[in-house]
């Protein structure tokens, strides 16, 4: 903490921007969601919405063995996400407030309904793997398409969802956001059928992790380049060990998909498990970024005088 | 904004007359029946309730500038409070309508329906809206909603003995500040500017806004806050297109031989 509320920092460490601060203490509030439920709530949703999709390419492609574990693991993920988030809300018991309206300026507020339709469908999808739903069957088939098209808005919404604050790392990223978190959910959807999918059937899995991989790295090295000092908060301290051990993970992940993903049940299994826990990371890194950019004033105050100075000039 | 019944209510702190007194942060807590929050010892001059929270609607901050002893020394002292923007984030983002505009134009948090989710928290651009340890719904400065109704000032205006807080219509307000801006700057107080009066900045311009004698993050304001829900057509058009991408991404997965 500083000692004074004037200014400080001239002195002590070269480059580093001048700035002052009420005793050092933070302006912006650090946001009050625990790191466990949201961030697992944005990796889950993430995983889920993407592999509703993949699901029923598998589906329409004929690959049963692909379509079956992404159907399961999107309800599960789904499910447990919705836990999550009901577990953070300081008023658990008042979940249903949030569907007395709906209201387009609140981006949890159109997640909440874009998740109350597509959880259902994701829901029945599963279950059409699980029992024989008799003259139900069209129902299955509806909500695997449902959820197919559903779930890409459930893996992107919540990059706006945190992108809409004044938390600096998350609204100075605000372009960027929906596609780092497109990409991550890409590759996990990816790797879960890699983990689930017989090798006969996990091509576009293969591909999927590519793609996914390739689209998550490059958003966020956008990001990062594009959000001024702030990067500093994606590179130190706990979240740069989480952006580290998810990039690590990624490239893992595709490798072994690319190198023997498709001979080696193991090494599929290995790289899908690499590529869930490089989106999990991904999620936790961004999180806690946004923490870290919250706690220190500089990164409000110096992007914000920026600002300023460029509309002044 | 909505049509407003009555006409729009606000402060102006003008922190050139705050002796320091915390006669409003007393007043508030006693008035609002805020719970107790801490009897800390920060270190940071007179300042012990440290700023903004749940439990602590107005905070006055105590700023020390110079050396006691070469002449140059200064006091800063300020009573923080909720802006009550024109554009309100905190507003924007609430997913069960918790939050609404008053027909005073002020801000206020229905505890009966806010179910914590803690959106408003992250939103804020000032920092001011937060969570209750142990009740888990968010609290803040309401302007004295009840008071109002009455016909009554909020209590922390009526509290102030120098008349640092002024409550009053936001217009009759502006006029009032950018008046004693210009009286302090022919008796030689450069320093003076006004803080959230602008209608066109980031927030649309606060209801409650403030003369200050430094910059504003000196007393830990920012110095150019933003709604973000400004931005928020935007996102959600990266948001459309990088769904869209994804189901390419997916469609293209299938493409090519087994």
């Amino acid at each position: 903490m500083s000692p004074r509320g004037g200014r400080r920092k001239r002195e002590s460490v070269v480059q580093e921007a001048e700035f002052s601060s009420y005793y050092g203490r933070p302006i912006v509030k650090e946001p009050t969601w625990k790191p466990l439920d949201i961030a697992s709530y944005l990796f889950l949703g993430g995983l889920a919405g993407a592999s509703s999709s993949l699901a029923a390419g598998a589906q329409l492609s004929g690959r049963p063995g692909l379509a079956r574990p992404l159907k399961l693991g999107a309800a599960g993920a789904i499910s447990l996400s919705l836990v999550a988030l009901v577990h953070d809300l300081g008023r658990p018991a008042r979940f249903l407030n949030m569907l007395r309206v709906f209201k387009p300026t609140s981006p949890m507020s159109v997640g909440v309904w874009i998740v109350s339709a597509y959880a259902p469908a994701a829901g029945v999808a599963a279950l059409e793997e699980l029992v024989s739903l008799g003259r139900l069957r069209p129902l299955g088939k509806l909500g695997a398409v449902g959820a197919a098209l559903l779930g890409p808005a459930v893996a992107s919404y919540t990059g706006v969802l945190i992108s809409n604050t004044a938390t600096p790392a998350w609204h100075e990223g605000h372009r960027e956001m929906p596609f780092v978190f497109v990409g991550s959910a890409a590759s996990a959807a990816a790797g879960l059928g890699l983990l689930g999918a017989p090798l006969a059937e996990n091509a576009p899995a293969r591909r999927l992790a590519v793609i996914g991989t390739v689209a998550e790295l490059t958003a966020v090295t956008l990001l990062r380049r594009r959000v001024g000092i702030v990067a500093e908060t994606y590179r130190d301290g706990r979240a740069g060990m989480l952006m580290r051990a998810a990039e690590a993970l990624a490239l893992a992940g595709v490798a072994g998909a690319i190198g023997a993903g498709h001979r080696s049940r193991l090494v599929a299994g290995l790289s899908g498990a690499a590529l869930l826990a490089a989106s999990a990371c991904a999620r936790f890194g961004i999180f806690e970024a946004g923490r870290a950019s919250a706690r220190d004033p500089k990164y409000t105050v110096i992007p914000q005088r920026e600002r300023k100075q460029a509309e002044q000039r | 904004m909505g049509t407003l019944v009555e006409s729009r209510m606000g402060f102006f702190t003008d922190t050139s007359l705050c002796i320091g007194c915390k006669a409003c942060e007393v007043a508030c807590k006693e008035w609002n029946q805020v719970p107790e929050d801490g009897l800390n010892f920060t270190g940071m001059s007179f300042d012990n309730s440290e700023g903004l929270s749940a439990d602590t609607w107005r905070h006055v901050a105590f700023i020390e500038q110079g050396k006691p002893d070469d002449g140059d020394f200064r006091w800063l002292m300020s009573s923080d409070v909720c802006k009550h923007c024109t554009h309100a984030a905190c507003l924007d983002v609430c997913p069960t309508g918790a939050l609404f505009r008053t027909e005073f134009g002020t801000v206020v948090v229905q505890e009966d329906v806010c179910n914590g989710c803690g959106y408003c928290v992250p939103a804020c651009p000032y920092g001011v809206i937060d969570k209750r340890e142990g009740d888990g719904r968010v609290w803040k400065c309401t302007l004295c909603y009840d008071r109002l109704g009455e016909g009554m000032e909020p209590a922390c205006a009526k509290a102030c003995p120098t008349n640092s807080i002024q409550f009053g219509e936001l217009d009759e307000l502006r006029e009032r500040a950018s008046g004693r801006v210009e009286q302090l700057q022919q008796a030689g107080v450069l320093d003076a500017r006004l803080y959230g009066h602008d209608p066109n900045d980031g927030v649309g311009g606060d209801g409650a806004f403030f003369l200050l004698l430094d910059e504003p993050e000196v007393y830990g304001l920012p110095p150019d806050p933003v709604a973000t829900t400004r931005d928020l057509p935007r996102m959600w058009r990266n948001a459309a297109i990088a769904a869209v991408g994804l189901l390419g991404a997916v469609g293209a997965s299938f493409a090519g031989r087994r």
